[in-house]
């Protein structure tokens, strides 16, 4: 009998687990939205919140540039490859700027640029704040009478929230060339008609707007999902160590459930 | 006059395990008071609930002739605004340089220009002896300095009482020594109460005004360094002494370590 009542054992405390995670999460959202006023606008916030801000979404946005660019290059290129003999078979070959830019736009330009995000900034978001909870820097900040909340977590959830919609639409001018690199030299289409075909044809400002907004949603994630788990460590190094691994998987996994929901809602609403 | 800080009957309990139990302590205005103890004794623990950074089970705290646990939240921030905190690694704000972080509460908790900061956070450094480092960052400190450092933070308000957990550990003896008169040197000159937490016999010789031995979640003895030195009881001489043979020595003994040999052999 005890057999049998392992796996629902099992699945009823996963699910508590995972109830329990997102409840925290969620907290720590409303939390952060609610000291985000202050932390940027208040007294202290003028003094201490804009740098911190500054230094956050340099670190999160400016420096991760070189590789989101290259990542979405590649990826606007790969699209252009795998799709020409598929649409050369129809005489379709022409249409390959099209369907670069919906998808660039709508889906790979703000999810691919959020996934190289998460392995960037948010692991590394995740690793230090788990570090100073170990070294109880956490701890010193309260006996302060600094909420860490202000002070560490809402300059790197806005930070990763603005740098995101930023690092998005550099992400989809980046796919966007590549499908032109590849198009001009291998698919005889020249930069004119690419271009006509990318901005003039098929594709419409809401395919741009719903992207940022994704973008902007992926970015919450990404920081809200690496402070918790980050201010979640025990055990010391390797508590930190786990809470890496774990902000990387469990934020991918959320991205995609995430967009799962914006792709269905927009897809329901016309947008 | 009335103790700064009373401690009443407090317990706490983690994961079913009382750390601490019906504990009672009265700090007095201008004391070195030194809480002694084994690691896992509750001492760390006893720090940390009258700091307010955790709450007790049962019993209360006053601080300041306020219940801690009745405390609003802007009650609390004050109370911790007139506490400091010297943290066992320091816990110095490693983005931050040294007078960075001096000068963190003050710009978090005061309208003070920059000017006049930049002024306190040199008087502060130059009290510990690190005026000198003011820019370096914490990775560039030795142990010693980045103690020094977290100190020179935790007097950034000018605290009424500060709380020092375990200040010598991993420090070599010279620089103990010197965080030793560091803070007897805040006492005396500045009236400042001490609470320090730590199991070196020396340095608690050194310094204090009366010594309270935690053992198990539960205060086993309390007096002057002279009258814990004199004292009868057995486990108290073989804590302040380091004797080989004795009660704790002892409990070790009887936890089952047979049982828990043969058990593993069948």
């Amino acid at each position: 009998m005890n057999l049998l009542l392992l796996p629902i054992t099992a699945t009823a405390n996963f699910i508590l687990a995972m109830l329990e995670f997102i409840g925290g999460v969620g907290y720590l959202i409303g939390d952060t939205l609610m000291a985000a006023p202050s932390a940027l606008f208040g007294r202290r916030g003028r003094r201490l919140g804009w740098a911190n801000l500054w230094a956050q979404m340099n670190r999160v946005g400016v420096k991760s540039i070189p590789i989101v660019s290259l990542v979405l290059f590649c990826i606007g290129s790969i699209l252009a490859l795998q799709m020409a003999p598929t649409l050369r078979q129809f005489g379709l070959v022409v249409t390959v700027p099209d369907i670069i830019s919906i998808a660039v736009f709508r889906e790979l330009g703000p999810l691919v640029s959020a996934i190289v995000l998460t392995g960037f900034a948010g692991a590394s978001i995740a690793a230090e704040v788990g570090t100073m909870v170990v070294s109880e820097e956490i701890e010193a900040l309260e006996a302060h009478a600094i909420p860490p909340i202000r002070f560490l977590v809402a300059p790197r959830v806005i930070a990763t929230t603005i740098m995101m919609v930023c690092i998005a639409v550099v992400g989809d001018i980046m796919g966007i060339i590549g499908g032109l690199f590849v198009s001009n030299l291998f698919l005889g289409i020249g930069f004119l008609q690419y271009w006509q075909h990318t901005f003039n044809t098929i594709l419409e400002t809401k395919d741009f707007i719903t992207g940022l907004i994704k973008a902007g949603v992926f970015g919450l994630l990404i920081s809200s999902l690496a402070c918790y788990l980050g201010l979640s460590v025990t055990g010391g190094a390797q508590g930190v160590g786990v809470a890496t691994t774990r902000t990387v998987v469990l934020t991918i996994v959320a991205l995609i459930a995430v967009d799962l929901i914006f792709t269905a809602a927009f897809y329901l609403t016309g947008l | 006059m009335e103790p700064v800080i009373q401690v009443r009957d407090v317990t706490k309990t983690y994961d079913g395990r009382k750390v601490l139990d019906g504990i009672c302590l009265d700090v007095r205005q201008g004391e070195t008071l030194v809480i002694l103890g084994g690691s896992g004794s509750g001492k760390s623990t006893l720090l940390r609930l009258m700091i307010g950074n955790i709450s007790y089970d049962g019993g209360d705290i006053v601080g300041f002739g306020k219940s801690l646990a009745a405390m609003t939240p802007r009650e609390l921030k004050e109370y911790r605004k007139s506490i400091g905190v010297l943290f066992q690694s320091g816990a110095l704000f490693n983005s931050m340089s040294v007078a960075e972080n001096v000068a963190l509460p003050l710009r978090e908790h005061t309208d003070l220009p920059d000017e006049t900061i930049d002024i306190i956070v040199k008087i502060k450094l130059e009290q510990v002896g690190l005026r000198e480092h003011a820019e370096k960052m914490p990775s560039e400190l030795s142990g010693g300095m980045k103690k020094r450092a977290g100190l020179a933070r935790s007097m950034a308000l000018d605290p009424r009482i500060l709380f020092y957990d375990e200040p010598s550990a991993g420090l070599d003896p010279v620089t103990s020594t010197q965080i030793d008169y560091l803070i007897m040197d805040l006492n005396k000159k500045l009236g400042i109460t001490s609470v320090v937490v730590t199991h070196e016999m020396d340095s608690a010789f050194r310094i204090a005004d009366r010594m309270v031995l935690l053992d198990r979640g539960k205060f086993v003895v309390s007096g002057t360094p002279e009258e814990l030195k004199n004292s009868d009881n057995a486990l108290v001489r073989q804590f302040i002494f380091g004797l080989r043979d004795g009660p704790l020595t002892e409990r070790r003994r009887t936890g089952g370590y047979e049982d828990d040999l043969l058990g593993a052999r069948t």
